[in-house]
C-alpha cells in the first residue's frame, strides 16, 4: 500500500525509500557533488590549462580530481584489507593526498 | 608461411563449425535416439522438436518477449545516442572527455553489480515484470556502445559538410535529419546491430528482471532444463532458433559490418 | 578540416544520454554503497554497520579465490586469443565472395545467446552424448568436465576461444586492411621476409586497434557469468566459480543486500581502474 507523502502519490520520499539512505553515505553524496559544482563553476570563471604534472600524464583539474577519487577508493580498500585500525587514518592520509594531486599532480 | 596460416585458417574454421554442426544434429533427431548413442550423420532426421516450440506457447511467448525488449532496447539506443554522437563529433564543450569516459565505463560495467537494484528499482517503479525494465536495464551498456560506434562513423564524415549546409542556409536540424543521416546510413545500421546482437544475447539481467509474464526465451531454455529433465532435441531446436535472428541482422549490415570494426568501435 | 567548435550547448544533445543512463547506472551504484554501509533485514529494519561488510568481504576466502581464478581466467583467455586472432586475421581472403562468406562464418559465435553457447558446449563436450565427449574417450582420454577441475577448466576456455576469438580476429582484420599496399612494397624492395614485415610493418600499425582488443577482451571476460553457468554451474566444487557467478549467487540466490552491495562496490571499483588505465593508454595513442 503505498503511503501518502505530501501531495503526490508516490512522493519523493516514498519512491526513495527502496534506495535506504543514511546519513554518511548522502553526506558522501553531496559532497562528491558540490565538487562537481565547484569544479564547474571554476571552469566558467577562470579555464584551467592542460599541464604535465608530478604524475607524468597530460592532465585538466577534473582528470586530477578524478584520478583524487579513484585513488582514494583505492587506498581505503587496501586499508580495510590490511588493518582492522580505524578508518579515519585513511581518509586523513587520503585528504593529503587530494591537496597534493589537485595542486601539483 | 602462407601455407602454414592458410592450414591455421581451415583447421579454426573446422573448430567454428563442428560444435555448431553438433547443435544442428541434436535438433533434427528425437531424445531417445540422443540417449540412446552417438551418431554423426542422423539416421532418422525429425523436425518434431521445431514443431513442439512453434506449438507450445510457453516457447513461442519466449521468442515474442524476447523480440519485444530487443526492439525496444534498439529504438531506444540510437535515438538517444544520435544527438550525443553527433555533439561528442562536432562539438567540444566542458567536460566533454569525462562524459565519454563515463558511459565508457558502463558498458565495461558487469552487469552481475548492477542486478541487486535493478531489481529493488524495477520493482518500486512498478516495472517489473515488463519488457520495459529489460530493454532499459540493456541501455545501461547498448547506449554507451550506440553513441561509441555512431560517434566514430560521423567522425569519419568532413566536418565541411556542415559548414556548407550552414553556409547554404539549413537549420541544423533539417542538415541533420535530411543531409547528414543518410550520409551515415552505414553507422546507423551498424549501430542497430551491435545494440540488437548484445541485448539478443544478454541473459543475467533478462533473467532477474523478469517473472512468468515477460520471461524471455533465453530463460525459457534455461528453465525447462531444470525442470523436466534434459529434453536435448527440443533445447536444441530451440537454440537454432536464437541464433536465426542474429544472423538475419548480420545479413543487412554485412557491408558496412567490416568498416565498424575497422574503427574499433565493438 | 575546420576545428571542432566549442559551445557548452552541446549538452542539449548529450543530455538524453545522461538521462537515460544516469537512470540505469547512478541511481543503481548509489544505492549500492547505501545497502553496502548496512545490515537490511528488510527496508525498513536496517542498521548502519559502517565498513564491516567490505572488512568481511576483503577476509572471504571465497571471494579472494574467486579474484584469483578470475584473473588466471582473464590472462589465459589474452594470452590464447590474441595471437590466435591476429593469426586467423591474416589467413583471411582480402576480398571476393570468399571473404564475404568467411566474414559472416567467423560472426557466427558473436551472435548467439551466451545461454546457447554453453548448451552448445555442453551438448558438444558430454561424454555421452557430445561429439567431442565421446571421441575423446574413444581415444582413451577420461575427460569429464563434471568431474574433474582440469578438464573443466580446458573446456570453459575452449568454449570461451571459440565464442570470442571472432572479435579479435575481425578487428585485426579491419587493421590489417587498413594499411596501404605502399607499406608493403617498400617492405619487399627492402628484402623483408614474412616475419619482418608482421614485426615492422603490420604489428605497429596495429597497435591501436589491439589495445582496443585487450580492453574489450580483458573486460568481457572479467564479467563472464551465462556461459560457465550453464555448462558448468561454476563447478565441480568452486572451480570454475568466476567473480560475477559467486555475486550473484549473493544477490539473486541468498539475497544477502549487504554483503553484496559491498562485493560489488569493490568489483566495480576493480572494473574502473582498469578501464582508467586502458582509456588512458588509447588517448595517449590517439594523440601521437
Amino acid at each position: 500500500m503505498p503511503r501518502r507523502v505530501g501531495r503526490c502519490r508516490y512522493g519523493v520520499l516514498a519512491a526513495m525509500s527502496w534506495m535506504a539512505w543514511t546519513a554518511p553515505s548522502a553526506t558522501f553524496f553531496v559532497a562528491v557533488l558540490l565538487a562537481l559544482a565547484t569544479l564547474t563553476v571554476a571552469e566558467v570563471l577562470r579555464p584551467g590549462q592542460v599541464r604535465r604534472g608530478l604524475l607524468g600524464l597530460v592532465t585538466t583539474r577534473g582528470d586530477r580530481f578524478f584520478i583524487s577519487l579513484l585513488s582514494g577508493a583505492a587506498l581505503h580498500v587496501m586499508w580495510l584489507a590490511a588493518t582492522a585500525l580505524p578508518v579515519w587514518w585513511a581518509s586523513i592520509a587520503w585528504l593529503v593526498l587530494l591537496v597534493v594531486l589537485m595542486r601539483w599532480g | 608461411m602462407r601455407r602454414a596460416s592458410n592450414w591455421l585458417l581451415w583447421g579454426y574454421c573446422v573448430y567454428l563449425v563442428l560444435p555448431l554442426y553438433w547443435l544442428v544434429t541434436m535438433a533434427l533427431r528425437n531424445n531417445q535416439d540422443i540417449v540412446a548413442g552417438l551418431e554423426v550423420i542422423p539416421a532418422n532426421p525429425t523436425l518434431a522438436n521445431f514443431a513442439e516450440i512453434f506449438g507450445n506457447p510457453v516457447w513461442y511467448q519466449g521468442f515474442a518477449n524476447s523480440l519485444s525488449y530487443v526492439v525496444l532496447n534498439t529504438l531506444i539506443s540510437v535515438l538517444v545516442a544520435l544527438p550525443a554522437a553527433y555533439a561528442f563529433s562536432r562539438y567540444r564543450f566542458m567536460g566533454d572527455r569525462h562524459l565519454f569516459f563515463w558511459l565508457l565505463t558502463n558498458r565495461m560495467a558487469p552487469p552481475a553489480v548492477f542486478l541487486l537494484p535493478f531489481f529493488q528499482l524495477y520493482s518500486a517503479i512498478g516495472l517489473f515484470d515488463t519488457p520495459l525494465a529489460v530493454a532499459l536495464a540493456h541501455c545501461l551498456f547498448t547506449v554507451p556502445l550506440a553513441v561509441w560506434i555512431l560517434e566514430g562513423f560521423m567522425s569519419a564524415v568532413p566536418r565541411s559538410l556542415d559548414e556548407m549546409a550552414r553556409l547554404d542556409g539549413h537549420r541544423l536540424g533539417y542538415f541533420f535529419l535530411r543531409i547528414f543521416l543518410p550520409t551515415i546510413r552505414g553507422g546507423v545500421g551498424v549501430a542497430v546491430f551491435f545494440c540488437f546482437m548484445f541485448s539478443w544475447v544478454e541473459l543475467l539481467l533478462a533473467r532477474t528482471l523478469t517473472g512468468s509474464e515477460a520471461k524471455p526465451i533465453v530463460v525459457v531454455m534455461t528453465r525447462t532444463v531444470s525442470a523436466s529433465g534434459m529434453d536435448w532435441g527440443v533445447l536444441a531446436a530451440a537454440g537454432v532458433l536464437t541464433i536465426v535472428p542474429g544472423v538475419a541482422v548480420v545479413w543487412f549490415v554485412r557491408r558496412h559490418l567490416v568498416k565498424g570494426f575497422a574503427l574499433g568501435r565493438v | 578540416m575546420p576545428e571542432r567548435r566549442s559551445t557548452n550547448l552541446a549538452w542539449f544533445g548529450v543530455l538524453p544520454v545522461v538521462l537515460v543512463v544516469a537512470f540505469s547506472a547512478v541511481i543503481p551504484l548509489m544505492t549500492v554503497v547505501n545497502y553496502s554501509l548496512q545490515d537490511i533485514f528488510d527496508l525498513n529494519t536496517r542498521v548502519f554497520v559502517g565498513f564491516d561488510w567490505y572488512r568481511e568481504t576483503l577476509r572471504d576466502p571465497r571471494f579472494l579465490e574467486a579474484l584469483v581464478r578470475q584473473g588466471l581466467f582473464s590472462m589465459a583467455v589474452l594470452v590464447i586469443q590474441l595471437p590466435l586472432g591476429i593469426l586467423v586475421a591474416k589467413g583471411l581472403p582480402k576480398s571476393g565472395w570468399r571473404a564475404s562468406f568467411m566474414l559472416v562464418l567467423i560472426a557466427l559465435p558473436l551472435l548467439i545467446p551466451w545461454n546457447v553457447v554453453g548448451t552448445i558446449w555442453q551438448i558438444f563436450a558430454r561424454p555421452d552424448i557430445g561429439l567431442l565427449g565421446a571421441a575423446l574417450a574413444g581415444l582413451g582420454v577420461d575427460f569429464n568436465y563434471t568431474a574433474s577441475p582440469v578438464d573443466a577448466w580446458i573446456t570453459v576456455l575452449m568454449m570461451d576461444v571459440w565464442h570470442w576469438t571472432s572479435l579479435v580476429a575481425l578487428l585485426a582484420y579491419a587493421g590489417l586492411a587498413a594499411i596501404p599496399q605502399a607499406y608493403y612494397q617498400a617492405a619487399a624492395l627492402d628484402g623483408a621476409g614474412p616475419w619482418e614485415v608482421f614485426r615492422y610493418v603490420e604489428l605497429p600499425r596495429l597497435r591501436s586497434v589491439l589495445i582496443i582488443a585487450i580492453l574489450l577482451r580483458l573486460m568481457d571476460s572479467f564479467m563472464i557469468y551465462t556461459e560457465p553457468f550453464v555448462l558448468t554451474g561454476g563447478g565441480p566444487g568452486n572451480a570454475t566459480t568466476f567473480l560475477s557467478q559467486y555475486l550473484t549467487s549473493m544477490a539473486v540466490g541468498q539475497f544477502d543486500l549487504g554483503p553484496a552491495a559491498a562485493f560489488s562496490v569493490l568489483y566495480f571499483l576493480l572494473i574502473l581502474l582498469m578501464c582508467w588505465v586502458f582509456y588512458t593508454l588509447v588517448m595517449r595513442e590517439a594523440h601521437e
